[in-house]
């Protein structure tokens, strides 16, 4: 993908603080590229829900908030990576309804389902990438 | 958010509460703590969680609030929870999480009309 990088910032999620700090850097970035209301909320989310699938999942890692530019739309493309266990059986884990935590395991197909662009590179005892990205709309 | 920091108000026969901050790890214990506390010391009838305040809910929250409810209910307690604003609940269904068994309601009137008093 040869998206225009507007901007870009990195940081560590290793603590329920940086969820949060990941989560509220997501929302300023959509709201400054122009996503409406409910799209901000959508990619807010799924930055929640992913960080905290890097913190708990992933033993911890780290995150990139980037305004991005494609075809003159705009928006707001996250990544999270962990070096931790990978997820095994990746097609179960994007279903919905299946975790190793014993939750809903709503996190990761509830994400997919609020981004337009939602990529995933893992790989078992190596660890997990996962980028999304939400566009803007005119 | 320190512990016991949460205004819990008391409305007739019914508890009211206003989330504003984020209700993360410790924070959501000590809001269920201090809610059930309220619900014994008050014997209130009904418990209103105001989520206007919030703007986004993630699944961790989602799970917060039903589950709070539950801990009400398990008490004789009913909770209506008021106030989701329009672009949670897109967030919440699209997501998959439809918060069944939650009552909820547009806003604190219409909650506390839910809410039958107990006497
Ligand atoms: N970064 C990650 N590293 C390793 N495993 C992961 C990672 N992200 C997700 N998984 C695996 O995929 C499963 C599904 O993730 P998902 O977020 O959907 O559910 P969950 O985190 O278990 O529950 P919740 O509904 O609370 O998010 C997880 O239980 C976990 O096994
Ligand atoms: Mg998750």
């Amino acid at each position: 993908m040869s998206d225009q990088v507007l901007s870009r910032d990195d940081l560590p999620v290793t603590t329920e603080g940086d969820v949060v700090t990941v989560r509220r850097r997501a929302q300023a970035v959509a709201q400054a590229r122009g996503l409406g209301t409910f799209a901000v909320a959508a990619v807010t989310t799924a930055a929640s829900e992913l960080a905290r699938n890097t913190l708990t999942h992933g033993r911890g890692g780290d995150a990139s908030v980037e305004a991005v530019a494609r075809d003159g739309r705009q928006g707001v493309r996250l990544t999270f990576r962990d070096q931790g266990p990978g997820i095994a059986d990746l097609s179960r884990a994007l279903a919905g309804g299946f975790s190793t935590a014993r939750s809903l395991g709503l996190g990761l197909s509830g994400s997919r389902r609020l981004v337009d662009e939602f990529d995933i590179d893992t790989t078992p005892g190596k660890g997990t990438v996962v980028t999304v990205i939400k566009w803007a709309r005119f | 958010m320190a512990r016991g920091s949460i205004p819990i108000l008391r409305v007739g026969d019914n508890l009211l509460v206003t989330v504003q901050t984020d209700l993360h790890d410790a924070v959501a214990e000590a809001f269920q703590e201090d809610l059930l506390a309220a619900i014994e010391k008050t014997g209130a009838a009904g418990l209103l969680i105001d989520v206007t305040g919030l703007d986004i809910v993630d699944s961790y929250v989602a799970r917060v609030l039903a589950d709070t409810a539950k801990m009400a209910r398990l008490m004789g307690t009913d909770t209506v929870i008021v106030g989701i604003r329009p672009e949670v609940a897109a967030t919440l269904v699209r997501m998959g999480y439809t918060m069944s068994g939650v009552r909820t309601a547009l806003n604190v009137d219409d909650g506390l009309a839910m809410l039958p008093a107990r006497r």
